[in-house]
């Protein structure tokens, strides 16, 4: 028997029983509908886990100073000024996985405009900062070593301060505003960037030279640095070599005997990152896999009907054989109607999964993320099912014996 | 159908047993049987339930293996013949009607009617073509797009009939055909199987009504799996003018 008569008797075997055809389909509609949105999902957070980190710098690894301790009180890092002028430099020229380095120092400071003032973060840096943390400049220039040799009074300004100092896209390039009463002339501001993935907002900052910061903003000590340091490891696969070098230059330069605790930490922004994806992987593949059990379900569903429909027609199966189908013909008949099932689900499922992702990428705003080869997997999964969830029922119908099969009641 | 000389008998049976095992009860359906049909005999098997008549019909019709001997159809011997094989012997060579009519419920007369050619891989439009002569030899052709529920018992039968000697087969093979049906129908059935013995069909008609057999011209009799007789006679006359009537009605009728 041909393939195309054995596919027109199929279709109306299912159209025969059509709401039971239905009601069957629809376990692998759930099954395949639920892999498609749960992959979308997925796909979708692991990309914004991506972009959170991208934004953060690339090769992220950042020194913070130790932690002052008096009388058995330990602080928290970063209260005690342990790193120096000099280990930067160390750090910057004398380690191979190191690309650049910069320190970083923040306060808090009121910027004022003409009309607006505003409460933000201001940092202190030097230029090789924007490179470690891939920041460009949208209007203007970022400043260079010359300002910072000057101690030139210019200043950097992030997306939001823009915002709240000149109004919504304004162009505050040339204009003057006043930290702490001090005039500093705005020359650049800075790329949108986003939150951070605790949610700090990265563009409420203003970036100001490293000197002028001291002198103007924040004085601090000479010799240490008031801040932390950043640095850019060569390549991300050089974060954890660039991470141990930097840990045995500083345990080196601060002469700290062998086993004594680090006066430094230093985090590894990149594999953080990469913890958090793995997170995020483990999660979708989780989640698809508690679909993946509903399309297995949705098999189930499809063996258990097709197993009544053989029964149902053990004397069809009968006459079909006594008239001379063969075993082969009785098989693919009923592997076809299963097979069917399946794959029509599985059409309708991608459909639902595609739906529901894209309802709830707007109702939660979640960002998906829909591959188009996610729907041939899915559909070669539900053909799958179909023919191993099929496959019993219709070799069962396939062994029939014609003459017990024409004497069924 | 035959490429042996014509004196070569249609079916040929020869020492033919058929045992079943139920349980540790063995029971011997068929304990010897050997007999010979000519082309263009019409055949009636009779015998009480349990005699065996209804276990040779499925030998006959291939439906089923003897045990041991040799079971030859039209020349060939199907004894030690796989499913498949013998599934392509009952498309090519045989056509069953049976005593539940056995037509596929909620499809079309004329579908019916073409299964067997579905089979044998036929394109659609000869399908269609040899089922509609085929509804047209029983008196059935106005009736090609019914479905069996819209058709009365007789009627459902003849379906049946076009259905079996729709592939040219060499035997027809029934099996109680009027069990289902009241004596008038059954004798319209009967004289439908007499034309198609007239027209050079070869009948095989397994019944336990005697009446019904007096419309074969040879009746062979089972008893414990054996032959009992084996008898020629003059067959009555089922194309008696108030049966012969019965398909013209039909036609006038739709």
């Amino acid at each position: 028997m041909r393939i195309n008569q054995t596919m027109r008797l199929a279709g109306s075997a299912l159209v025969r029983n059509s709401m039971r055809s239905l009601l069957t389909a629809l376990g692998v509609v759930i099954g395949v509908g639920a892999v498609i949105a749960m992959e979308a999902i997925g796909e979708g957070a692991k990309t914004r886990v991506a972009e959170t980190f991208e934004a953060m710098g690339t090769n992220l690894l950042i020194i913070l100073p130790g932690s002052s301790s008096a009388g058995g009180l330990q602080g928290g890092s970063g209260t005690q000024p342990t790193l120096t002028w000099d280990d930067l430099g160390a750090i910057e020229n004398e380690l191979p996985a190191v690309r650049t380095a910069a320190a970083v120092l923040r306060a808090a400071a009121t910027v004022q405009s003409d009309e607006q003032n505003w409460t933000t973060s201001v940092v202190g840096t030097s230029p090789s900062y924007f490179t470690i943390r891939a920041w460009t400049t949208v209007l203007g220039r970022p400043f260079d070593q010359g300002d910072v040799d000057a101690g030139a009074k210019v200043v950097l300004l992030g997306a939001t301060a823009v915002e709240k100092l000149f109004g919504r896209d304004a162009d505050p390039v040339g204009q003057v505003v006043r930290i702490k009463h001090m005039p500093f002339q705005v020359i650049g501001v800075l790329a949108r960037k986003g939150q951070s993935p605790m949610g700090q907002d990265y563009d409420d900052t203003a970036i100001v030279p490293l000197t002028t910061f001291q002198a103007k903003i924040q004085g601090g000590l000479s010799k240490f640095i008031g801040g932390v340091i950043f640095v850019s490891a060569t390549a991300a696969d050089q974060t954890a070599r660039a991470l141990s070098e930097i840990t045995t230059l500083l345990r080196d330069r601060h002469h700290l005997a062998p086993g004594a605790d680090d006066d430094f930490s230093v985090r590894n922004l990149a594999e953080i990152a990469s913890a958090q994806q793995e997170g995020t992987r483990v999660l979708t593949t989780l989640l698809a896999a508690i679909a993946a059990v509903s399309l297995v379900v949705g098999g189930i569903g499809i063996m258990n009907i097709m197993l009544v429909s053989v029964t149902e027609r053990t004397r069809e199966i009968g006459v079909r054989m006594a008239v001379g189908a063969q075993p082969a013909d009785i098989l693919s008949q009923f592997l076809v109607e299963a097979l069917t099932l399946s794959v029509v689900g599985g059409l309708c499922g991608v459909a639902l999964g595609y739906t529901a992702a894209r309802q709830l990428a707007a109702r939660f705003h979640w960002p998906t993320i829909f591959r188009p080869e996610i729907v041939l997997v899915a559909m070669g999964f539900s053909a799958l099912v179909g023919v191993v969830f099929g496959l019993y029922p219709a070799s069962k119908a396939s062994r029939l014996d014609p003459i017990e099969a024409l004497r069924f009641e | 159908m035959t490429t042996g000389p014509s004196s070569v008998p249609l079916v040929e049976l020869d020492a033919v047993t058929k045992i079943y095992r139920m349980g540790d009860v063995e029971v011997r359906a068929l304990a010897g049987v050997t007999l010979s049909i000519a082309r263009g005999d019409f055949v009636c098997v009779m015998g009480s339930s349990g005699s065996g008549k209804s276990t040779l019909m499925n030998v006959i019709g291939c439906l089923d293996r003897p045990t041991s001997g040799r079971y030859r159809l039209a020349g060939v011997d199907t004894s030690s013949m796989g499913r498949r094989q013998l599934a392509q012997v009952r498309n090519r060579l045989l056509g069953f009607v049976f005593q539940h009519f056995n037509l596929l419920p909620r499809t079309s007369a004329v579908e019916n009617v073409e299964l067997p050619l579905v089979y044998a891989g036929l394109s659609a439009g000869e399908r269609r073509r040899r089922a509609l002569a085929a509804l047209a030899r029983v008196g059935l052709a106005a009736r090609a797009t019914h479905q069996p529920s819209q058709l009365s018992g007789g009627q459902q039968q003849r379906v049946a009939i076009a259905r079996a000697l729709v592939n040219e087969p060499a035997v027809i093979v029934a099996d109680e055909p009027t069990g289902n049906l009241d004596s008038k129908t059954s004798v319209e059935v009967m004289a439908i199987f007499q034309e198609l013995w007239r027209a050079g069909l070869t009948v095989v008609l397994v019944t336990h009504e005697p009446d019904i057999a007096l419309y074969a011209a040879r009746i062979i009799t089972m008893r414990d799996g054996r032959v009992l007789s084996d008898v020629r006679q003059t067959p009555a006359d089922a194309t008696a003018p108030a049966a012969a009537a019965a398909p013209a009605r039909e036609q006038a009728a739709s």
